[in-house]
């Protein structure tokens, strides 16, 4: 019986592809339309475009702050590490066999750096910082790692302008259901 | 009633058990595990030396009933596998925290292919929720026609299918260096589970909210501390992924992803999003820490690949392997765990002398697609040195490299998906080290 069902779903799915357009056929009918305030408690999510970044704004000198009060302990004064990850330096290690990859060295994407911090930092009290203190604290690690300057504000308008200096070190190995990733 | 008399006959045996018990769960290693593989191994002298137990007295626990039923409600291993467990993995630096961490399956201990729900694997970015399945919503919502929110017990209603696979971490197995012998297959391979996972395929409730065709990729996101996020192809999401509730027969466990997870058949472990409370339709991937910053491979070449998601083909001996001893020469059964991200393994041959020579193994039906398959193959051993090793085939042909070919395509710096062939050496005397 679920076979047959599954089969009359997959049929359907195959048909409405062709339309270009995934909907069931004959939807069940079970569960209910989510509300756009629902979705905004709970859509924390920042892409590379820049999309999803919240209002609000923060600057390098606030972030100082904000870091030493909630970062430091784990990520170093200064961010070089230890007992969590390095978040500053390591420039032109990447390629060594013992790298120091840091959000500087690293991460393609500062977008990437507010969106981590904004869902999981810090460790022990997660999405508890507010967007104007992620903002200021992305800032502060940003220039840490010289990327921008110490009289940077950030805000949703300039975050994902930010040209990281790895942005074009990494190439995507998925290529298609059937070949999946390289050997 | 039990006679009293009857009931505290033997109290030196028990003693012994116990304290045999404690001194293994020390994990001295090579010295613990290669104690409890030689004493199972030469058990039946040791017992008749010590034992009342044997030919030709009446075993002690047969002189009285046994425990009353539900002892306890949820049963549990004998205490005599109190051995048996997740432990950190040997030969890794301790973590500066147990939250973002990772725990290894006891493969050289388990028969077939199903792990017991207990001894799966973990690997947590900001540990394990405790989540009132009442309280824990999906919303599945962006590049649809319909934003939906569905209950768990929304989600139980619709059809429903089970499929066994198993789960890699893309960080299993660590032979990039030069191997360290004390490792046991736990150390190696543990990172790897397989179990019938109950659940809806996702294509179901994707076609519930309708997928607008500019949908590429898809969120998703968990209920922990880490807010865990992948980005998943669209393509990968209407083919046989599950949002998976069940699992080898019972809900998750919470270390599991209770009460909700995704399953992603033959991805990389992390992919399958645990407690899951988000999907997000969207054009492009979302570039998320857990894509760019980890499991990403540092290629000798220069670039940094990244969503390398298929666990390509990879087997492993879990008997006899690191950390057990032989006993006398004669017959042995070699045994093991073979499988591929891309479908089902169609050949695995076992070599005794270090890969000069091969031979089939024979495979234990049903072999199955993206899940583990049991092979087996009969070994008469001499005495002497021998050099173990595994290698499969998978249906699409692709076979699984040497450590040295796979060292010519890249390196440590790219980390994860060792997959090469792995040795076990036997010294003469029979102790067995990993010689990666």
């Amino acid at each position: 019986m679920p076979d047959r069902i599954a089969r009359r779903i997959t049929l359907a799915i195959a048909a409405t592809l062709a339309a270009g357009v995934v909907r069931a056929a004959e939807p069940y009918g079970i569960g209910r339309p989510a509300t756009p305030q629902e979705i905004a408690g709970w859509d924390i999510g920042v892409s590379p475009s820049g999309a999803g970044l919240p209002s609000g704004r923060g600057g390098v000198r606030r972030g100082e702050a904000v870091y030493a009060e909630k970062c430091a302990s784990c990520h170093g004064a200064y961010g070089e590490g230890k007992p969590m990850d390095q978040l500053v330096g390591g420039f032109g290690t990447v390629f060594d066999m013992k790298p120091h990859k840091t959000v500087g060295s690293f991460w393609p994407y500062a977008t990437t750096l507010f969106d981590y911090v904004r869902r999981a930092m810090p460790l022990n009290a997660p999405q508890s910082l507010t967007p104007d203190e992620v903002y200021a604290v992305s800032a502060y690690v940003l220039f840490l790692n010289g990327i921008v300057s110490e009289e940077t504000t950030l805000d949703k308008d300039n975050l994902a302008k930010i040209v990281m200096p790895n942005r074009d070190g990494f190439v995507s190995a998925y290529q298609s259901p059937s070949v999946g990733a390289k050997p | 009633m039990i006679p009293q008399r009857l009931k505290s006959r033997s109290p030196s045996r028990r003693d012994r058990a116990d304290g045999a018990v404690r001194q293994i769960t020390r994990r001295g290693l090579i010295e613990a595990s290669a104690r409890a593989a030689a004493a199972a191994i030469a058990s039946h002298q040791a017992l008749a030396q010590e034992g009342d137990n044997l030919p030709p007295s009446v075993p002690e626990w047969q002189l009285h009933p046994g425990a009353d039923v539900m002892s306890p409600p949820y049963g549990l291993p004998s205490r005599f596998e109190a051995n048996v467990v997740r432990r950190p993995r040997g030969g890794s630096p301790e973590p500066p925290t147990r939250v973002a961490a990772l725990s290894v399956t006891p493969l050289q201990d388990l028969c077939g292919i199903i792990t017991p729900n207990g001894l799966h694997y973990e690997r947590h970015h900001a540990g394990t929720p405790t989540i009132d399945p009442l309280e824990h919503w999906l919303i599945v919502h962006g590049m649809v026609q319909q934003p939906m929110i569905f209950t768990i017990e929304d989600v139980r209603r619709f059809p429903s299918v089970s499929r066994i696979h198993f789960l890699e971490c893309s960080g299993n197995t660590q032979n990039w260096r030069a191997p360290k012998p004390e490792l046991t297959v736990q150390d190696t391979h543990g990172l790897l589970s397989c179990c019938e996972w109950t659940g809806v395929p996702l294509a179901t409730i994707l076609a519930e909210a309708g997928v607008q065709p500019e949908a590429k990729w898809m969120l998703a996101e968990g209920a922990d501390a880490a807010a865990m996020t992948r980005s998943i192809p669209i393509e990968k999401a209407l083919d046989d992924a599950l949002l998976a509730y069940a699992q080898n027969g019972e809900r998750l466990r919470p270390e599991q992803g209770y009460p909700l997870r995704l399953l992603l058949p033959g991805y990389e472990g992390n992919a399958s999003v645990k407690w899951l409370r988000r999907l997000k339709l969207g054009a492009e991937p979302f570039e998320t820490r857990e894509e760019t910053s980890k499991y990403t491979m540092v290629m000798p070449d220069g670039e940094t690949r990244q969503f390398n998601f298929v666990m390509q083909a990879k087997s492993v001996i879990t008997f006899p392997s690191g950390g057990q001893r032989l006993g006398p020469p004669g017959f042995y059964e070699i045994s093991g765990l073979a499988w591929s991200g891309l479908g089902k393994v169609a050949l695995v041959e076992v070599s005794t002398d270090g890969g000069a020579s091969w031979r089939d193994a024979a495979l234990q039906e049903p072999v199955m697609s993206k899940c583990l398959t049991r092979f087996r193959s009969p070994w008469r051993w001499d005495g002497g040195p021998a050099l173990l090793a595994s290698r499969v085939t998978d249906e699409t042909g692709y076979v699984q490299p040497s450590r040295e070919a796979l060292l010519k395509q890249r390196d440590v710096r790219s980390y994860y998906h060792y997959n090469a062939i792995q040795n076990w050496s036997v010294a003469a005397g029979g102790v067995v080290t990993n010689a990666g």
